[in-house]
């Protein structure tokens, strides 16, 4: 729903680090408390880049599970499909989430031979 | 739900099993190859947040309601839940005793500002049609882009009647300094658990229509189970915009922001 706008942001940072060169693969990690939907991201990136000088690089999607840690009895557990925010082993409700809400870039890879261009 | 990714070393494996946690994910801390290819060309190390513009846009925005002594309330809520006409009740309310500006973000149309008009608030409208069918949720910089349009500096509290939309909002920060949610009870108990990013921002979930609690086969404590499981911590305050009922106890969470 939104994945529109984000592409905007992510063509912003990719023109900034790619400075010129030819992007081929833009890696984004991504946590399961983000509410983007992979398959759309991909889809409006190619909307959003094309006929700019990043038509043709596709976006790769690392998905990072969310895990919460209890303060009481530090145990970490998988928040789950069905989202529940409680410890796994002790039950409470008292944890802090450790992944999930990651969302960034992390690398881009270039074609090849196009380093020497910037 | 299988949430397959792969690793430096080039395994590749599936969360979705349970009690799959052996290995060890501070190893996603460094960047890795995770594209499940080779490439022959450069690797350019990145590592920034995608959300980064929007949250420095969203620090310079609360900046300036500080600076101008004003609180900010952003209102989330599903289409129809009761978000303008809760306000309306509000600001009939509040008249005279809290200066209140409303930043009303529409997909189209002027109807809820519309409706808003005459109770004494100070409304800027913004609306985020843009040629694809409109932004879902208001950003940072659109909430900025209303800020000359409200004279902060004669303002006590600024409300932000955010998209109709459980999904999007919750993902942006637009400079706020408390989220509260408006939940009508005709959405039924279970949204807590598919919407858990919105109910977990908000710290404060206002439910909406409990005049309808006699004619609806509304399970008020399994919904607040479910707001339990997802957000512990949360608020809870029963209210019906149409008959007034709660209404005061929301006017009073609001004076409390001001202090």
């Amino acid at each position: 729903m939104h994945e529109l706008s984000i592409c905007g942001s992510i063509a912003d940072i990719v023109t900034r680090h790619a400075a010129g060169r030819r992007v081929k693969v833009i890696n984004v990690r991504m946590g399961q408390l983000r509410q983007v939907v992979p398959d759309t991201l991909v889809y409006c990136w190619e909307l959003v880049s094309a006929d700019t000088p990043l038509a043709g690089s596709r976006i790769s999607i690392e998905a990072v599970p969310a895990r919460i840690k209890c303060r009481t009895c530090a145990h970490v557990t998988d928040v789950g499909a069905v989202p529940v925010f409680a410890c796994g082993a002790c039950g409470g409700f008292d944890a802090e989430v450790v992944s999930g809400e990651e969302f960034l870039i992390t690398s881009l890879e270039l074609e090849e031979n196009e380093g020497a261009s910037a | 739900m299988g949430r397959f990714h792969r690793h430096k070393d080039g395994t590749v494996h599936d969360h979705g099993d349970a009690g799959d946690h052996a290995h060890n994910h501070e190893a996603h801390d460094t960047v890795g190859d995770h594209s499940g290819y080779a490439t022959g060309g450069e690797r350019i190390e990145v590592l920034e947040r995608i959300f980064d513009e929007n949250d420095k846009t969203a620090a310079a925005n609360r900046a300036q309601f500080a600076a101008a002594g004003v609180r900010v309330v952003n209102l989330m809520s599903s289409p129809g839940a009761g978000k303008t006409t809760l306000l309306r009740e509000t600001l009939t309310r509040l008249a005279g005793q809290v200066r209140v500006g409303i930043i009303e973000g529409d997909i189209e149309t002027s109807l809820d500002a519309d409706k808003l008009a005459g109770f004494g608030a100070e409304i800027a409208l913004i609306n985020t049609g843009n040629g694809f069918g409109g932004e879902c949720h208001l950003d940072a910089p659109m909430v900025r882009s209303a800020l000359p349009r409200l004279p902060l500096g004669d303002l006590d509290l600024v409300l932000i009647e955010n998209v109709g939309n459980l999904v999007c909002p919750a993902e942006f920060d637009v400079g706020e300094d408390a989220r509260a949610m408006v939940y009508a009870i005709t959405e039924g108990e279970e949204k807590p658990l598919k919407y858990p990013v919105m109910f977990r921002s908000c710290g404060l979930v206002v439910v909406n229509k409990v005049d309808l609690l006699p004619y609806l086969g509304f399970d008020m404590a399994g919904f607040r189970d479910n707001l339990r499981k997802v957000n512990p911590a949360a608020e809870v305050m029963l209210v019906s915009a149409r008959t007034g009922e709660g209404i005061d106890g929301w006017c009073d969470w609001l004076r409390a922001r001001l202090s």
